[in-house]
């Protein structure tokens, strides 16, 4: 069998005819495997979901406990004779790759993954296959994030110099913002932190998942003393900075923590002050890295800058096409 | 080189002039010298540095890197030296350098060693550090910090008048140390070192003209407001020195000028160049002397420059700044009697008999070289800055048209997405011909419309240029303010707009109602 027929995108998702199901479907689905519970890869209404408990957790804190027909939590297992198995991604927690195989010809699909060490995530681990399909979001060769660490203590910096203003710090819900809040603390920075109420959930998951994120205040108050926000972190959502919500702090001073914010002219068309290169995917480095260790036989790329990785493979002598999926999104964007 | 990177990541994207004082002073407090010096110089852009060109980065780059990632890269980012310092990757163990030694470095290599100079700086920084490297080499800091806030940030950081800071400047060589030691009450004061200094000038505010009535036309002198550049040439000791308003010293370029400063003083003034006619040309043509360093004998007989004064501030060794601008006036009426009067004039009075007899005079200007009228109280000192009250400009009315949208393009920076130049055209026949471009005047807001115009109305793709639907029946209508408009060999309508910029979003108003290239013609100066 090829590995078009064990594999291969409909205008739902990525589907697999022999198993009968799909990964990370975009519409309502009858089976789905979902990698991870961001938005745009986790959906509701499909009829079955396997995915990691993690995974399903918070996927009922989003969408509600009735969020698919019926769900099974991830292991081993063998879908209309199809084997598949679920490898921590190291994306956000319970993230996986899901590796697919049937009559000896083997697929993984890594979802989002990366390699940078993460303490509110399960660590990435290396699972090799016949085909490889990579995630490319940070697929060109300028992409190649700092250490979070040396971005944190940028934010520490700031505060100190402008301790009259509030630092509001853009995160996606999910993932995101657990792992700057944890870095925050790592730092050493002790002072209260507030959060948005869209953070709120998430936050309290992860707390309960034995990932300590410390003391969170609610962001939502006291407009009588604006003054308490001042010199102080406070993390949102991004799409947050624009509406009403953001007047409540003094002088506020935007940042934004991801990937995109390595190159300078995102920075400056999202009105963003002081940018924190800090991404949940892998950079270049990571995915060309990730590439030649598995030596898979035939590399797909999706999501992301695919022309780049392509290319990059040629140059290698490693197969390699672009896998048209729709419906991803670009990193907290 | 880590601080200076730093503070040049968070001065390029902080918008606030407190924030970026704030960034300054602390890189001065926390900055050894020389280093802060070299870095002060270069925000000032009055360090002496070899640049280096774009061609030899790329160079570099695909010495490095793949020829076709290089190229994706480098669409991706859209700015060269940016796209260099993210894709070079550490290749070397990390070296801890300073800026002065970087600077020194890149001046010590000769022609064919700079190449090998960049690599080895390049294999030893951090991102961020060759990022501020590749941008000094090329001379392109672009951090929106002028040097007069560079100034104004050095004063707040020795708590002195930024005007003192001024005063000394061009007495002073990088690294400045003795002036840090100064400001850090180290060191006394460095003397003023220099003949004929830059003397920070006044600065007029725009006339409210509902605020006409409450003044009282007696208490004023009004004068033609040149449309040339405000310049001040002081000759003391027999240094003859011609300073920009912002205090760059351009004499290099105006040797002309120059030559016939043989007196002992400070002039305040216009700097304009004389057509064939002898009369003062077109800001267009003194264009052509701008921005030079030196200057070619052809020039400078096609283009003689002259300056138009309107104020005098040192005469011999005295001080005329604490003096009423009318006593000054006059002192500079005597002062200009004794120039040559190709090289230097008096810009006229214009009578004042009431602020309506002004108003009129406004409108009909007797030169085509006039922007409109300057008001000057007759009791003003001459203070630096600008001072809200004593002196007002008050500019003529713009030149408005109707122009059809035509093509637009990618913008630069924070506008790297947004198509935000726009070039517009106005109908000739049943033709629309392009007449102008222009990429600001518009709120943010507007912006957004206008982007997802081009996007939604994209007839061809030119590169980052798109031309857009433009029929009599559907496009977009641009209201264009403009200050004067003139002859152009380079475009094909013929005309060339001076400081053109969107006035006015027409989306109600039908693009064949927009205006016709001989109403254009009819305001041209007589060829």
């Amino acid at each position: 069998m090829t590995p078009e027929t064990l594999l291969h995108p409909r205008r739902e998702g990525l589907y697999c005819p022999p198993g009968d199901f799909y990964i990370d479907p975009v519409r309502p689905v009858a089976r789905a495997l979902i990698t991870h519970g961001h938005a745009d890869h986790a959906r509701a209404g499909h009829g079955a979901v396997m995915a990691t408990q993690r995974t399903l957790d918070i996927m009922a804190l989003r969408y509600g406990p009735d969020f698919a027909g019926a769900t099974q939590v991830a292991g081993a297992a063998a879908i209309n004779g199809v084997n598949v198995s679920f490898h921590p991604a190291g994306h956000v927690l319970g993230s996986a790759q899901i590796r697919v195989e049937h009559k000896g010809l083997s697929i993984v699909v890594t979802g989002d993954y990366k390699r940078g060490v993460d303490a509110t995530a399960e660590a990435y681990e290396p699972v090799g296959g016949d085909v490889f399909i990579t995630e490319a979001t940070f697929g060109l060769p300028v992409f190649r994030h700092p250490a979070p660490q040396a971005e944190i203590a940028k934010l520490l910096r700031s505060l100190e110099q402008f301790p009259e203003r509030a630092h509001l710090v853009g995160v996606y819900a999910l993932g995101k913002a657990q792992r700057v809040i944890r870095l925050i603390r790592d730092a050493g920075h002790d002072q209260p932190m507030y959060i948005h109420g869209a953070l709120k959930t998430l936050c309290d998951y992860y707390q309960e998942q034995g990932i300590n994120l410390g003391p969170l205040a609610s962001a939502t108050i006291d407009r009588s003393d604006k003054a308490q926000f001042a010199g102080r972190i406070v993390l949102a959502p991004p799409s947050a900075f624009a509406a009403k919500w953001a007047q409540r702090f003094p002088d506020p001073l935007i940042c934004f923590a991801s990937g995109w914010m390595q190159v300078r002219a995102r920075a400056r068309q999202r009105g963003v002050e002081l940018p924190l290169v800090i991404s949940d995917h892998c950079d270049w480095g990571e995915l060309t890295e990730t590439i030649t260790e598995l030596a898979p036989g035939e590399v797909w790329v999706t999501h992301g800058r695919e022309e780049a990785l392509v290319h990059w493979c040629d140059l290698q002598g490693i197969t390699a096409r672009p896998l048209n999926l729709v419906g991803y999104e670009d990193e907290a964007e | 080189m880590k601080r200076f990177a730093a503070l040049l990541e968070r001065l390029a994207l902080t918008p606030a002039r407190l924030g970026k004082i704030k960034l300054l002073k602390d890189y001065f407090r926390d900055t050894p010298d020389p280093d802060r010096g070299i870095g002060l110089a270069a925000i000032t852009r009055d360090l002496d540095l070899k640049t280096v060109q774009p061609a030899m980065l790329r160079e570099l780059a695909v010495e490095r890197v793949d020829a076709e990632l290089f190229r994706l890269s480098y669409d991706y980012v859209g700015d060269l030296a940016e796209t260099l310092a993210l894709i070079w990757g550490a290749a070397g163990p990390a070296v801890d350098v300073g800026l002065a030694e970087v600077v020194d470095q890149l001046n010590g290599a000769g022609r064919g060693g700079a190449p090998a100079v960049m690599r080895g700086l390049l294999d030893g920084l951090d991102t961020s550090e060759r990022y501020a490297l590749v941008k000094l080499a090329t001379g392109g800091l672009r951090v929106g910090v002028s040097a007069r806030l560079a100034k104004q940030a050095l004063a707040g950081f020795g708590g002195v008048d930024v005007t003192e800071i001024e005063e000394l400047w061009h007495g002073l060589e990088p690294p400045y140390t003795e002036v840090f030691g100064w400001l850090e009450g180290r060191t006394a004061k460095p003397a003023q070192a220099a003949l004929a200094p830059f003397r920070p000038v006044m600065l007029a505010t725009p006339l409210d003209q509902d605020n006409l009535a409450a003044m009282d036309p007696g208490e004023f002198l009004a004068e033609w407001k040149w449309d040339g550049i405000r310049v001040q040439a002081t000759a003391e000791g027999g240094v003859r020195r011609l300073y920009s308003r912002t205090g760059d010293d351009i004499s290099g370029a105006f040797p002309d000028v120059i030559a016939h400063m043989g007196f002992e003083g400070s002039l305040d003034g216009e700097l304009l160049v004389r057509g064939a006619d002898g009369q003062a040309a077109p800001f267009s043509e003194l264009q052509q002397r701008l921005n030079r360093k030196t200057v070619s004998k052809a020039m400078m007989e096609k283009r003689p420059a002259f300056i138009r004064a309107y104020d005098l501030l040192h005469e011999e060794d005295q001080n005329l700044r604490p003096l009423p601008f009318a006593d000054r006036r006059a002192r500079l009426e005597r002062f200009i009697a004794g120039l040559n009067g190709d090289r230097f004039d008096l810009s006229p009075l214009v009578e004042v008999p009431s602020w309506e007899a002004l108003a009129a005079a406004r409108t009909d200007p007797p030169h085509p070289v006039i922007e409109g009228l300057m008001l000057k109280r007759r009791d003003s000192i001459y203070v630096p800055g600008r001072p809200k009250g004593p002196w007002f400009k008050w500019k003529r009315d713009p030149f408005l048209i109707d122009a059809v949208l035509m093509y637009a393009q990618r913008g630069h920076g924070k506008r790297s997405s947004f198509y935000s130049d726009y070039t517009f055209g106005v109908w000739q026949g049943a033709n629309l011909v392009p007449v102008g471009k222009a990429y600001f005047g518009f709120t943010d807001e507007e912006l957004k419309q206008i982007d997802k115009f081009v996007r939604d109305h994209t007839v061809e793709r030119f590169g980052p240029v798109r031309s857009v639907r433009a029929e009599a029946d559907f496009g977009l209508v641009l209201e264009v303010a403009f200050e004067g408009l003139n002859w152009s060999s380079r475009h094909k309508s013929g005309v060339a707009m001076r400081f053109p910029r969107i006035h006015r979003l027409r989306w109600d108003k039908p693009p064949g109602e927009a205006d016709v290239l001989t109403s254009l013609e009819a305001m041209l100066p007589p060829k």
